[in-house]
Order: structure tokens, then C-alpha cells, then sequence
């Protein structure tokens, strides 16, 4: 217990602490200072933290409720359309062709009115409203049909990905009113803060991380509660926690909502700081690259996704750069030293106890073994 | 061969009221009067070199029906510039073909002193007269002595349905031996009469009755298209129509199911080997589709490689490929299993996690030996072209790809249901430690089994080099939908793969002509999420104690 608490300090200061500073010195300090922070920076700081909010959630289901999601990012880029859908209203008739209703796309596919769906999306509230909706709709629906008919295990990853496939084709549609290919692109401001200012960016870094602080701690209330342990009995053996009485379904549920919710808040707070939404947000290996954060961090550590997620970036941000060539070799390579050999992540390597109690690994294998016996 | 002077007959008196044409007028009416037929060749060789296009359009249309020896010569010279008139108004319009040796008189064929070249135009087209030069050539095709190109060139005289193209017709019906090809110029002959609003209204009736005949979408444009018939016409276009439309929709049917099929097979290649893999030994190998690409790869090598050292057999580098893949992919495989899927046995999320790694591994690595770009693998003569059968076009590498992919599972189902290794595979999976008791060496065998599922995977890997981009990222487009077949045909079960493959492949094609081919994607998706959710265990389940699986 002192570890967890000592951990969850370390974090919510490095986070806080860590963001605020870099804001100060990038605001504060001109740019001839050495203190000075340049302004990439913090727009690369901030991106790290949308990830972060993303592990996060992942870490949340996978970690806790033994759910391997291959399809989280289809929660982050809904939010992020979400989102975007209001910094395009925002432009107003600042596009190119200047229409104060229409965004510059559908004037380009030759459209002449505002789809329904995008009624609403000029009020930023109403916006906000639909971050935390449409993932979380989306998610209600897919779990309750998912786990109610006890989908799990490896089907249950390969629905996920087929859910965020299917989501990246529709969104590659131009018809379907979000900008087709393109995406979604030069936004103007946000609550009528030009976009292009630093004071923005570093204002956005700093909400940035204090949502991901907030979500790291609702996370952490959830994983300790009495619910969290219902939780996490589910993920070492869910047909014994059924035979004790509880609705796994109901348990895995309601986290399964809550963690696309968080992976959605994530994504709307992207959009705004990297300028652009488009469907390769969709692609299934953003979401399992997602997983790999967690499993580099530690699964089930909460704070070892936020730590996976700024560390496997910052080392996809220098090595795409100074050696391109070289970046999938190491990140595949990657995969599959983190399973292989560090099978608890970075926080593991520090933890005095397993990080993930129990015998997971046990459990499933002699599920699989089972399986593998009547298979055949 | 009095019809074919309808044509000149009009330009002459258009042009003699045509405000723009008072100089070729002149040219005209000085020319000398000639026998009909004489005069006809050498009016449309004037018009060719006309002021105008449209007179040089009508020129070119007039020459290929004229009969004349010169005139193939004459509209080659023309597509290719290397035509040339008299710049000056002259009553015997002189026309020049340009060759490498000098010039030669255009309407003789005799070699020519080379004219002064100031005294020289060349005679230049533009897309109308382009378009009459690509329908005389095809007029000129039917008297062709190779059938194929006869038959060609009456295709393009039915789709054309020119009233002109009648005597001209008339004269190769005449010549023709070829029942097929008698046959579509009797259709061209009918297509000209219902265009040309001439005919008794008995002619007419048999003329549609004709074209209908050939029940395609051709035909029914054609017929659709006349105007202001007589009622008892109208009333027979109708029914004709109808017919073609009822007739069409059922090829359409057939056609898709063809289609959905050869998706299908596309869908099965991929997925059997995942079959093996995960469904027999319970593997998640997200790398699967990188072995595909390997496959897809080794195609392209072995190609290469047989065109270096042996062009003789060079059409059959594809054959030579199918083993060569299996034998790659399968000893990558093999290598794969013993270093690091049988540390993970038991764990399918970290398998998942770790093939994934391997699978970004292998596509870079082809990515920097050969290459982003897409490589090019030809596919071989006896694979390229297509058949027709009644009103359905089969594509021959598509038809191979199927009889393929049936191949590939029958062997396969052979080997598991007979074969030494399949019999140990099996003796495996269904109870480890007896099988390990009876002296199999159960590692051994789980690294085969892998290879075996690996060298399948491979093989598809040349079929789809056939098809499809053969890329780095050639085996992602497949992973997903591999997966899918097997989880909707049920683990473990290879009739099952089959079965889902095809419905799979079906379903996609029958509702793509709804919805377009992204939205046919989504809605099998989406059907296949809803299916899993009912019937986790795929469609046709594994009996036995899998409640948790």
C-alpha cells in the first residue's frame, strides 16, 4: 500500500509538476534564454499526454478486467471527431470558400447543406457533451451485446479490431460527412483562442494533464474500491466470480464504458493540439501500438501506462527522426521483449510485489490446455 | 453500290450553300465529272484534306466503306501525320503519304518527285476525326482475312448501328464464311435498318427480333434508344427489352455469385493456413499475413531468378513459385515457432502482442531489401484473358485462383486426415501427453504444425501476387478478414473455413452493387460482430467442454 500510494504521488507531481514547469519556461522565458522551452515541445508534451490518457484506459480494462481491447482507438478518434466537428464550426467563414455554415470539404464534395448530425456542434458544451457520448454510447452497446452472449478472451481482441477496421473504412467515406480521406484540418481556434499562440498550446497542455491527472485518479478510486476487486477477480477467474454470485457482464460493462469515455476525453484533447483528425486514427495498429504502451509500462499499474505511453513516444519521436529505418525493427522488437521478458513492465522491474497478483498466467494456460484438448 | 453515294451526294450540297465552304466548293464542282464509282473514292480522298473537320470526318467515313485497295494506307497515313495536301486551292487536290524514302501519290500508291515543301500541308485531325478514323478502321477490319479481327471489327459496326455502314455490310455478308461472325453482321445489319428508319414495318419486326436476340446490355441500349416507331415496332421493342432486362439481371445473379466466389477463394487461401495455426493449435499469429506477403515475395524472386537462368520455362515461374513459397514460408515458420511462439503457449494475449511485433519486424525488413515500392510479378499467358460463357465473363486468373484455393484445401485436408505428420497433428492436439506417450516428439510436432499452417499461408501468398499489389504491406489487408473466416467458420474445423469463406465472399458481392464496395466491407463486419455475439463458437461448433474458450 505505502509503494501504490508513493506511486501515485510520484506520478500526479510528475505530471503536474512536470507540465507546469514547461509551460512556465516556455512562456515566461524569451527565446534566446536557455530556460526557454521551444514551443514544439510543448506541443509534443501534450500529444504525449493524449496518449497517456489513452494507456490509461487501456491499462483500466486491460489490466484490471483481463479485456486484451485491440479497438481503444476507435474510442480516441471518435472524441477527436467529436471535437474537431467544433473547431470546423469554429472556423465559421474564415474557410477558403468562406461559408459561415459549411465547412470548406462538403462545399467540395458539393454539398449545400449542414447534415443533421452536425446540428449543435457550433456550442462548444454541446461538443463536450457528445466527447463523452458517442464513445461511450458506442461502447455501451458493442459491451452489452459482447458480454452478455460471454464473448472473451481472444474473440473478443478480434472483435475490437474488426470494430475499429470497420469504423476506419466508414470514416474513409466522403459521404458519410466527415471530411472523407482528409479529415478534418485547419482549425482556427478553440473558444475563441487562436489555435496558432503558444499561450494556447501551453494552456492545452496544462488541461491536457490535469484531465489525465483527474482520469489517473478516478482510475485509481475505481481499481481500489470494492468494485475494482470484483474487477479484478473477473480477470483471474471469471467463471468463479459468476458461481459466487456476481454479473460479471455488468462488472465489465460499466468499466468498459468508463474506459472508452476516458480514451474519448483523450482524443478530443488531441485534436485541438496536433490541428488535424483524420480516419488513420482508425487503424488497428493505433490501437494495439496502445496496448504495447501498457504492456511496456506495466499492466494493471495504472501509472506504468502513463510512464509506457511518454516513453515509448519519446523513443518513436527521436528514432523516426534520427534513424527511420530502424524505428518498426525496434518497436517490433519491442513486442516481443516486453512479453517475453518483462512480462510485469518498466514498474514491475521496481515493484517489490507482482504487479498483477494471482496467477493469471496460470489460470490461462489451463483454460488453453483445456482447450487445446478438445480442440481437434 | 449506288448507296454509297447518299454520303457525297449531301456534303456536295451542303457545301455549295455552306457560307464556309465557298473555296472547296469551287474545288469541287471544277472537278472533272467521272464514273460514279471513281468519283465517289475521289471526293472523300478530296474531303480528307477538307478545311474543315467535319468534311474530313465525313471523308475518312466515305473512304472506308468505298472499297477502294488505297484506302487503308490512306487512314493509316492520316492517324499517324504522315498525310500531307496541296497548301493552294488546285482542281486535282493532290494528296501526298509521307514515307521514309520520300513521298508516294496517296491515291496510286506510286512513288512521287518530293514536292516542293512550301507547297505542303500536313493534314491534321482532331478528336471527331480521330473517331471516325478508330470506326473505318474497324470497317476495314471485316474484310480482314484473320476471323478474330473480322469479328472484332463487326462488334464495332453493331455498337456503331450506322445506316452508312449498310451496303458496307451488305458486301462482307456477302464474303463472310464464318458462322459467328455471319451471325453478329446480320445483328450489325439489323442494328443499321432499326437505326436508319427505313424498312417495311415486317423488315423492322424481324430486325428487332434480331437484335434482341443477342440479349445484351448493347442490344438493349440500342433498342431503348429508337424513337417514334410505328405501334406494333414499339409494342415488339418493348417486349424485347423487358426480355433483355430479365435475361440481364440473371447473368447479373450469376455474375455476382462468381464474383463472391472467386472473393471467396481469395478469402480461404488466406484463411486456411490461419486455420492450422489458430484453429488447430490455438495460436494467435498476427504475423500471419506477413507470411502471406513472403509468399507473395518468393513469387517474385523465383520469377526473377527463372528469367535470369531459364526464359524457356519462364511461363511457368508461377508453378515453380507454389512450392518454393510453401518451403519458405513454412521453415520461417518453423523458426518462428521454435524461438518464439513456444514460450508464449498458453498466454494468446501475449502471443497476439508478440506476433504483432514480429509482423512489423518482417514487413520492414522486406521494406528495406526490396523496397516500399510495389514489386511487379507478371502473371503468365495461360493465367491472363477471360472466358466468356453465355453472357458471363470469367477471368481465367480468377477462375485458377478458385480451382487453387480447392486445391490447396483438399491437399491439405488430405494430408491431415491421412498423412504421417497430419496423423501426429492430430494424435497432438487431441491429447497431448498420450500422444507424447506413444513416442511423438510433441515439440516437434508443434513446430511443423506451425510451418505446415506458415507454408499454406505462403502459398496463398502466390496466388494473391496474381491479384494484388505484391507490397510490404500486402499482408495487412488480409489478417482481419483471415480472422473472421475462421472465428465464423468455427475454430478447428476446415469445412468450416471453407463454408465461410464463400458465404463471406457472397455476401460481401451482393450487397457491394447496393451500397459500394467500403459499405459492403462495413456491413459484414458489422454482421460478423452481431454473429460472434450470438454464436461465439463460430457456425459450426466444436462439441466438447470449450465453455470458456
Amino acid at each position: 500500500m505505502q509503494l501504490d500510494r508513493t506511486t501515485t504521488a510520484v506520478t500526479l507531481v510528475c505530471v503536474l509538476g512536470g507540465s507546469a514547469l514547461l509551460a512556465v519556461s516556455n512562456l515566461l522565458y524569451p527565446a534566446t534564454s536557455v530556460l526557454h522551452v521551444p514551443d514544439f515541445v510543448i506541443s509534443l508534451v501534450g500529444k504525449y499526454l493524449c496518449y497517456a490518457i489513452l494507456a490509461l484506459a487501456v491499462d483500466l480494462v486491460w489490466g484490471y478486467v483481463g479485456i486484451l481491447t485491440l479497438g481503444h482507438a476507435a474510442f480516441f478518434a471518435l472524441g477527436g471527431y467529436a471535437m474537431g466537428m467544433y473547431l470546423m464550426r469554429e472556423i465559421g467563414a474564415r474557410g477558403v470558400y468562406a461559408n459561415p455554415t459549411l465547412p470548406d470539404f462538403m462545399i467540395f464534395i458539393g454539398w449545400n447543406k449542414l447534415p443533421w448530425y452536425w446540428y449543435g456542434f457550433d456550442h462548444f458544451l454541446f461538443a463536450l457533451a457528445m466527447v463523452v457520448l458517442v464513445p461511450g454510447v458506442l461502447a455501451g452497446l458493442f459491451g452489452w451485446f459482447a458480454f452478455r452472449s460471454r464473448v472473451s478472451g481472444v474473440y473478443l481482441s478480434i472483435i475490437t479490431q474488426a470494430l475499429t477496421y470497420a469504423l476506419l473504412l466508414a470514416f474513409f467515406r466522403n459521404d458519410m460527412g466527415f471530411g472523407g480521406n482528409n479529415g478534418m484540418t485547419d482549425f482556427k481556434d478553440i473558444l475563441g483562442f487562436p489555435l496558432n499562440r503558444e499561450s494556447t498550446s501551453a494552456g492545452l497542455m496544462l488541461i491536457t494533464a490535469a484531465v489525465l491527472s483527474s482520469a489517473f485518479l478516478l482510475a485509481r478510486a475505481i481499481t481500489h474500491s470494492r468494485f475494482g476487486r470484483v474487477l479484478v477477480a473477473v480477470r483471474d477467474a471469471e467463471a468463479r466470480t459468476r458461481f459466487l454470485g456476481y454479473r460479471p457482464e455488468s462488472y465489465k460493462l460499466v468499466v468498459w464504458v468508463v474506459s472508452a469515455v476516458i480514451a474519448g476525453i483523450g482524443g478530443a484533447l488531441y485534436v485541438p493540439q496536433v490541428g488535424i483528425i483524420n480516419p488513420s486514427e482508425f487503424a488497428p495498429g493505433n490501437s494495439i501500438e496502445a496496448v504495447i504502451w501498457v504492456a511496456v509500462g506495466g499492466r494493471g499499474t495504472l501509472a506504468g501506462a502513463i510512464l509506457g505511453a511518454i516513453i515509448v513516444n519519446l523513443g518513436k519521436t527521436w528514432l523516426t527522426n534520427a534513424l527511420p529505418e530502424i524505428w518498426l525493427f525496434a518497436f517490433g522488437g519491442l513486442f516481443i521483449l516486453v512479453t517475453l521478458f518483462l512480462p510485469r513492465g518498466i514498474i514491475g522491474l521496481f515493484a517489490a510485489r507482482p504487479a498483477i497478483r494471482g496467477a493469471p498466467e496460470a489460470e490461462s494456460s489451463a483454460a488453453e490446455s483445456a482447450a487445446r484438448e478438445v480442440a481437434g | 453500290m449506288t448507296r454509297i453515294q447518299h454520303g457525297p451526294r449531301k456534303s456536295w450540297r451542303r457545301s455549295l450553300y455552306g457560307p464556309r465552304c465557298v473555296l472547296l466548293a469551287a474545288v469541287l464542282v471544277a472537278v472533272p465529272a467521272l464514273a460514279d464509282a471513281a468519283r465517289a473514292a475521289h471526293d472523300s480522298f478530296a474531303n480528307i484534306a477538307a478545311s474543315t473537320f467535319d468534311l474530313e470526318a465525313q471523308g475518312v467515313r466515305e473512304l472506308a466503306v468505298s472499297g477502294s485497295p488505297r484506302a487503308a494506307a490512306v487512314i493509316d497515313a492520316l492517324r499517324d501525320r504522315r498525310l500531307f495536301a496541296w497548301k493552294w486551292p488546285r482542281p486535282d487536290t493532290p494528296l501526298y503519304i509521307r514515307i521514309d524514302t520520300g513521298f508516294v501519290d496517296a491515291r496510286t500508291g506510286n512513288p512521287v518527285a518530293a514536292p516542293n515543301r512550301v507547297n505542303l500541308r500536313q493534314v491534321i485531325v482532331n478528336d471527331s476525326v480521330r473517331s471516325a478514323i478508330d470506326t473505318a478502321e474497324g470497317a476495314l477490319g471485316l474484310f480482314s482475312s484473320n476471323v478474330a479481327t473480322r469479328r472484332k471489327a463487326a462488334d464495332a459496326i453493331f455498337q456503331t448501328a450506322d445506316a452508312g455502314a449498310l451496303p458496307l455490310i451488305e458486301r462482307a455478308l456477302a464474303k463472310e464464311s464464318d458462322a459467328e461472325v455471319g451471325r453478329v453482321l446480320r445483328e450489325a445489319r439489323a442494328a443499321a435498318l432499326l437505326k436508319s428508319n427505313t424498312g417495311s414495318t415486317s423488315e423492322r419486326l424481324s430486325a428487332v427480333g434480331e437484335v434482341a436476340a443477342r440479349a445484351d446490355l448493347s442490344a438493349r441500349s440500342l433498342l431503348a434508344s429508337l424513337q417514334g416507331q410505328t405501334p406494333q415496332v414499339a409494342a415488339a421493342i418493348g417486349a424485347a427489352v423487358h426480355d433483355i432486362d430479365r435475361r440481364l439481371q440473371l447473368w447479373a445473379l450469376a455474375e455476382n455469385v462468381y464474383y463472391g466466389l472467386s472473393l471467396g477463394a481469395v478469402l480461404l487461401l488466406a484463411a486456411t493456413g490461419l486455420a492450422i495455426t489458430f484453429g488447430v493449435m490455438g495460436v494467435i499469429n498476427m504475423a500471419h499475413g506477413e507470411m502471406v506477403m513472403i509468399g507473395a515475395y518468393t513469387t517474385f524472386v523465383v520469377q526473377r531468378l527463372i528469367t535470369a537462368s531459364a526464359p524457356a520455362i519462364d511461363d511457368f515461374g508461377v508453378l515453380v513459385a507454389v512450392p518454393a513459397a510453401f518451403l519458405v514460408a513454412g521453415a520461417l515458420g518453423v523458426v518462428i515457432e521454435r524461438t518464439l511462439i513456444r514460450f508464449l503457449y498458453g498466454r494468446p494475449l501475449e502471443t497476439l502482442l508478440a506476433t504483432w511485433g514480429l509482423s512489423l519486424i518482417l514487413q520492414q525488413a522486406v521494406r528495406s531489401i526490396f523496397g516500399p515500392t510495389n514489386q511487379d510479378v507478371s502473371s503468365p499467358p495461360w493465367m491472363s484473358g477471360s472466358i466468356a460463357l453465355g453472357g458471363l465473363t470469367l477471368t481465367v486468373n480468377r477462375l485458377w485462383i478458385i480451382l487453387f484455393a480447392g486445391l490447396v484445401l483438399a491437399a491439405l485436408m488430405a494430408t491431415l486426415r491421412w498423412g504421417g505428420l497430419g496423423r501426429s497433428i492430430r494424435a497432438v492436439t487431441q491429447n497431448r501427453r498420450m500422444a507424447a506417450a506413444m513416442g511423438i516428439r510433441t515439440p516437434w510436432i508443434d513446430a511443423l504444425t506451425f510451418g505446415l499452417g506458415s507454408g499454406i499461408a505462403g502459398m496463398a501468398g502466390v496466388a494473391l501476387s496474381q491479384i494484388d499489389n505484391v507490397s510490404p504491406n500486402l499482408g495487412q489487408n488480409y489478417i482481419i478478414d483471415s480472422f473472421l473466416v475462421v472465428v465464423l467458420g468455427g475454430v478447428g474445423n476446415l469445412w468450416g473455413t471453407l463454408f465461410a469463406a464463400m458465404s463471406l465472399g457472397v455476401v460481401d458481392k451482393f450487397v457491394e452493387p447496393f451500397e459500394g464496395a467500403v459499405l459492403a466491407k462495413i456491413v459484414v463486419l458489422a454482421f460478423l460482430i452481431l454473429f460472434i455475439q450470438r454464436r461465439p463458437q463460430g457456425l459450426f461448433p466444436l462439441k466438447g467442454r470449450a465453455a470458456e474458450a
